[in-house]
């Protein structure tokens, strides 16, 4: 299995190293020849949502990549990488559009608002969840369903192999939900 | 069990990476940086450049203005105080901006002490010309570390130095034995366990950002491959001839900084670069501010 990191902004090193200690390969994307490697997943890391948007486009990655997810590649957002998947950004507009969930940007505030909570994560129990200036899912569409929420607030979703954590699990020493997207991978 | 502040705090700077912070200073600038792709914004009412040509003493911005650019953009805000201007942090503080630079680039409010860093919720970056500074800044509370360069110049002289020297020292201390860093941590003037780390680890604690004389795609990119995480580009942007297409430019360079090929493109036809001066033209050393 290879999986490929955007690597156009963010925190894409902190996933690589998670993968790492998963014994999982994985590869930067930075550029539109990285998309020539053979890909299974993808994650899109945290960071900034308007950034990695515009720089998609700018350095031709998104069709490429907008067609491997509509075809299945299994997808990962944490973060930034949840705005880009979702099909409605309050205020803003959405990126893949591909996942049928509604999302709200900086949902907590400023860096103030940013905090760790241990929540119940579906299948996998309690999950250390660390939100920085993170978003959350005002609603889940019929197509996707919610795997995890904080203070009734959705958290975590999935829809068919994609999955997506307002939080940074790679943040963290527990690689449950990494493990989980694995799991997700080799189905 | 939990998180400290301070975690949540260096763990923003880390989805910072990657990515390009630029000085504003109207909302209108801010809007076209994060258009640009800037990854924050660092709310100032004059650019470092002009700071320098105005002389005087220089202060924390007016609130109602880092308002203004709050309401403006979704990205992250910064905004400087003065080196050892605890209130002007507080006030920072209270209208919640998110990082605060303790700067150099303002007139020093005390010639001795920082700010006590650890008596805030906010994260602060400071500046750093060395591993000494940074580590002492960091004992202080800082979550995040830029090199100072030299502010308002364009010239990179000074960010290259700083970062080099910080590499060098770093290798240096991975290199020693662990019975010689008691020693090491008396010569820096840094807390023991602050030398630990980077003994163990060969990096900082926090991240660390480059800044100060940025004001090209190929010198962010330099910075980038001397070992930064991200670049601050301060007067580089808004003093050049075409602000939204360097600024988008740089932002592209730091992407993919190794890659000459793509930044022989970005540095294509992008109009005039800040003038610039050298160092050895300026009366006013800012990153001789607060060691």
């Amino acid at each position: 299995m290879n999986v490929g990191i955007l690597a156009l902004q963010g925190a894409f090193a902190e996933h690589g190293a998670v993968l790492d200690r998963l014994g999982a390969a994985h590869f930067e994307i930075r550029q539109r020849r990285d998309l020539k490697r053979p890909m299974d997943a993808l994650i899109l890391p945290g960071g900034e949502s308007t950034v990695m948007g515009k720089l998609l486009r700018e350095l031709d990655l998104f069709d490429p990549l907008a067609e491997q997810i509509r075809k299945g590649l299994p997808v990962f957002g944490t973060c930034a990488g949840l705005i880009l998947l979702a099909r409605e950004v309050e205020g803003g507009d959405p990126c893949f559009g591909c996942m049928d969930i509604s999302v709200r940007r900086n949902a907590y505030g400023r860096q103030l608002g940013s905090f760790y909570a241990r929540e119940d994560f579906s299948g996998l129990g309690k999950v250390p969840m660390t939100f920085i200036r993170a978003p959350t899912i005002k609603s889940v569409g019929p197509g996707a369903r919610a795997l995890a929420s904080v203070d009734g607030q959705i958290v975590a979703a999935r829809q068919g192999r994609m999955l997506v954590t307002a939080f940074h699990p790679e943040l963290n020493e527990d690689t449950s939900v990494h493990e989980y997207f694995l799991g997700m991978v080799r189905k | 069990m939990g998180k400290t502040r301070y975690e949540l705090n260096k763990e923003l700077a880390q989805m910072l990476k990657g990515g390009v912070i630029m000085d504003v200073t109207t909302p209108e600038q801010a809007r076209i940086a994060e258009d640009a792709g800037a990854c924050a914004v660092m709310a100032l009412e004059r650019i470092p450049a002009d700071i320098r040509a105005a002389g005087g003493v220089s202060r924390m911005s007016d609130p109602a203005m880092i308002r203004g650019i709050q309401e403006a953009v979704s990205i992250p805000v910064m905004a400087k105080c003065r080196i050892g201007h605890f209130v002007e942090a507080q006030i920072l503080e209270a209208i919640e901006i998110d990082y605060i630079d303790e700067s150099e680039v303002l007139t020093p409010a005390d010639d001795v002490h920082h700010i006590d860093k650890t008596k805030f919720k906010v994260p602060f970056v400071c500046g750093a010309r060395d591993l000494g500074e940074a580590l002492r800044r960091i004992a202080e509370g800082a979550s995040m570390i830029r090199t100072k360069g030299e502010p308002g110049t364009g010239d990179i002289v000074q960010a290259v130095r700083h970062m080099r020297a910080m590499n060098a020292d770093i290798r240096r201390v991975a290199s020693l034995g662990e019975d010689e860093l008691y020693e090491d941590a008396k010569r820096l003037q840094v807390p023991l366990d602050l030398l630990r780390y980077v003994h163990e680890h060969g990096r900082l604690p926090v991240v660390n950002f480059a800044a100060g004389g940025v004001a090209t795609p190929a010198d962010a990119a330099l910075m980038m491959q001397l070992g930064a995480e991200g670049v601050f580009v301060g007067s580089g942007i808004f003093k050049s001839g075409d602000p939204a297409r360097r600024a988008a430019a740089i932002v592209k360079a730091v992407t993919n900084y190794t890659d000459a090929r793509m930044i022989a493109e970005l540095s294509s036809g992008l109009g005039e670069a800040m003038v610039g001066i050298n160092e050895n033209e300026i009366a006013l050393l800012m990153a001789e501010r607060g060691k």
